[in-house]
């Protein structure tokens, strides 16, 4: 029992990581329709930030999580900018897609000239005692990542839905035009919505850095593992993220562990076809007309 | 539409410029007359997970050819390294060596630490006929190629998979008397290869791992795999990979209450093992041809003194690839000496027939190669290293195998 209970919150912790940067995914496609295939490389910079805040400015954990989100907030401007505004003028999608893809390789070679392509230990708060619950073994970062995370999410689907300017990215997602004739500012929405995702990545990857190791490579993987996580989770809903992450991280480890370890990340591929197949918006998407 | 076309040929044409660009390099062949320095190759990951081992090794060859090039050089001619980066995969590798090959013409070629590279691109020189002297994969077959290939140029000098599978296996069942054990190794040609060869050594013994784990490069949560040989009651983990994925592994292992030994590919000793897996990494013992702390032999610590005065290092991040890649170069131009030339397949007659032996910074080398062994390590010059407090230390006790500095043994 203590066996699957382990496997449960390892999955759980893995998922709910995936499901931050889907979250992203999500922020930035409800209001703009685009994606920034950058995400990855986002986590990593966030990582990396953090990583030299610690061991250079010797801020605490807490002060790196900060420097980490303000370099998130610096990466959103350049990321809209840059490679989406323009994008989005000309009406191109190749554009900004070739061009949030880009700026991954450009801050992924960046990041291999500043700090070397080794992969480096992350001091995390809390070392590497792990915490004894009935049994099950748990690493205080893992509890972390899993609590922040949700509080997270909540906090920002709460603020979608209750508050005022996020009606106003609501209502940009739903129409761009009608939201501008009722006095939006529809530049501005999407230039939040971009520093908002950005932010979710950089901050995930200082939560998921003590638990990996930090490279600049780290991101690839993770990005393109939750990009598969928005698409069967449904690239416009909150919940929709949290729950792919959490299936493909809990297939991962129970078929790596019930399975083979050579099979981990076919059931969750699999599902994404399956997906794809049968309801291309997401498990949780809505099936949006588009009328012109 | 037509934008999207637009676009999609600036790209092509922007990447058709920079294949071109990245061909262009040195087209001219050098290497030819007298008085020009002679061209050695020496290709390994400079960049990445392995970087440890190649920067090393890449280190460890420059500190020889300088050692040679301040005694006057070989045939009153400087030693000129032509290094190439690559980059740990199979692709880059047979890319770099065709160049290095085609284009530099050097006269033999150093390296590479990865197996799947060494796979890759070791029939280039062999086409060429010009040695290479594997100087860090443990997987690559050497020995082996004798078969399809009487003439072959193809060297070692690293403790291959052989060795290693039957010490982790040896020091598991034989020493510390332990029935049931795991195996867990990552995806790649090397582990795979790895975890064939602990099967078979650990068949010799009439035991079968209870379970059999993978791991893919940059997997960071082990807790399955790690799991399963939990449950299957495994007293050892015996593990094949490189250094941060080892140190995960390691890691895992501490988060599950897991504290069974943990026997490794030499790979453990590798600076990112031993910083990324900090105190969890105490206690894993890995196979070792050279060991930095405590070496008493004057040569490898005159090496070690050399190593960190000229690259400023306290800690040779990876000290096996380092004295591989320094004692490589300079059996390498014991042979070019004694054969009078540069010509391949005489440099090649020279090393199967060394006539001095060579006091080198892992072992004296005495005749290490012959026409039909292209092996210069073996078993004797092989200790287990364990990790104690952020470095690889001999072990102690009475238990120790013999020192590394025994002559070498013919098998």
């Amino acid at each position: 029992m203590s066996d699957f209970a382990q496997l449960l919150l390892s999955g759980i912790a893995l998922g709910m990581v995936y499901a931050l940067l889907a979250f992203g995914y999500s922020v930035t496609f409800s209001t703009s329709r685009t994606i920034n295939f950058a995400q990855g490389e986002f986590l990593m910079v966030g990582a990396l930030v953090g990583l030299a805040m610690q061991t250079r400015l010797h801020l605490p954990y807490l002060g790196a999580t900060v420097g980490a989100a303000l370099a998130g907030v610096a990466l959103g401007l350049l990321l809209e900018y840059a490679a989406i505004r323009r994008a989005l003028r000309t009406g191109s999608t190749a554009t900004w897609i070739l061009a949030t893809v880009a700026l991954g390789i450009i801050l992924r070679n960046a990041a291999e000239r500043i700090w070397g392509t080794d992969d480096l230990p992350y001091p995390g708060p809390f070392g590497s005692d792990p915490i004894i619950v009935a049994g099950v073994r748990v690493l205080p970062q893992e509890i972390l990542v899993i609590v922040v995370a949700s509080l997270i999410m909540v906090a920002l689907e709460l603020f979608r839905r209750r508050s005022a300017y996020g009606k106003a990215i609501t209502a940009v997602a739903a129409d761009k035009d009608a939201a501008a004739l009722m006095g939006i500012n529809v530049g501005r929405v999407m230039t939040f919505s971009f520093i908002v995702s950005s932010v979710l990545a950089t901050v995930a990857g200082v939560l998921v850095a003590p638990l990996t190791l930090v490279s600049p490579t780290m991101g690839t993987l993770l990005g393109t593992k939750a990009y598969a996580v928005a698409i069967i989770g449904g690239l416009q809903s909150g919940l929709g993220g949290v729950v792919g992450g959490l299936l493909l991280g809990l297939s991962e480890q129970f078929t790596a562990r019930y399975i083979s370890t050579g099979f981990k990340d076919t059931p969750g591929f699999l599902l994404l076809i399956l997906i794809l197949l049968v309801k291309p918006s997401g498990l949780f998407g809505k099936r949006t007309v588009r009328k012109v | 539409m037509q934008r999207i076309y637009q676009g999609l040929r600036a790209v092509t044409l922007a990447g058709a410029a920079m294949g071109a660009l990245a061909c262009s390099g040195s087209k001219d062949a050098g290497g030819k007359g007298a008085g020009d320095a002679i061209k050695v190759g020496v290709y390994g990951p400079f960049t990445g997970g392995s970087s440890p081992m190649g920067a090393s090794m890449r280190d460890g060859a420059r500190l020889a050819a300088e050692d040679i090039n301040a005694k006057g050089g070989v045939l009153g001619r400087k030693i000129e390294l032509v290094e190439r980066d690559d980059q740990a995969t199979p692709e880059r590798g047979a890319q770099v060596m065709q160049d290095l090959v085609s284009n530099e013409k050097v006269v033999a070629v150093l390296g590479p630490i990865n197996t799947g590279v060494a796979l890759a691109s070791y029939k280039y020189p062999m086409q060429a006929r010009i040695p290479l002297i594997i100087n860090v994969s443990a997987g690559a077959p050497v020995n082996e190629l004798f078969k399809d290939n009487p003439d072959n140029y193809v060297f070692r000098i690293a403790a291959s998979d052989d060795i290693q599978a039957e010490m982790i296996a040896g020091e598991a069942i034989d020493t510390r008397g332990l029935k049931k054990v795991a195996l867990l190794c990552d995806e790649t040609n090397y582990g795979q290869n790895g975890c064939k060869k602990m099967t078979e050594a650990l068949q010799k013994r009439s035991v079968t791992a209870v379970s059999v784990g993978k791991f893919k490069i940059k997997d960071t949560d082990m807790t399955p795999q790690l799991q399963e040989a939990k449950q299957k009651g495994a007293q050892a983990i015996l593990a094949y990979g490189i250094g941060p994925e080892l140190a995960q592994l390691a890691n895992g292992m501490k988060k599950l209450g897991y504290t069974v030994p943990m026997i490794a590919s030499w790979t453990a000793s590798m600076s990112n093992f031993i910083d990324a897996a900090a105190a969890n990494g105490n206690g894993v013992q890995m196979p070792q041809t050279f060991i930095q702390e405590g070496a008493t032999r004057p040569q490898a610590m005159s090496f070690i003194d050399a190593y960190r005065k000229k690259f400023n290092a306290d800690r040779i991040p990876s000290a096996v690839s380092a004295a591989q890649g320094y004692d490589s170069m300079q059996l390498l131009a014991m042979a070019i000496a004694q054969a009078g030339s540069t010509e391949g397949p005489k440099v090649k007659a020279a090393l199967e027939s060394l006539a001095k032996p060579y006091e080198g910074a892992i072992a004296t080398f005495d005749k290490p190669y012959s026409a039909t062994d292209h092996e210069a390590i073996h078993k004797p010059q092989v200790v287990m290293g364990v990790v104690q407090g952020g470095k690889v230390t001999a072990p102690a006790g009475a238990m120790a195998a013999p020192a590394p500095a025994a002559p070498a043994t013919k098998p």
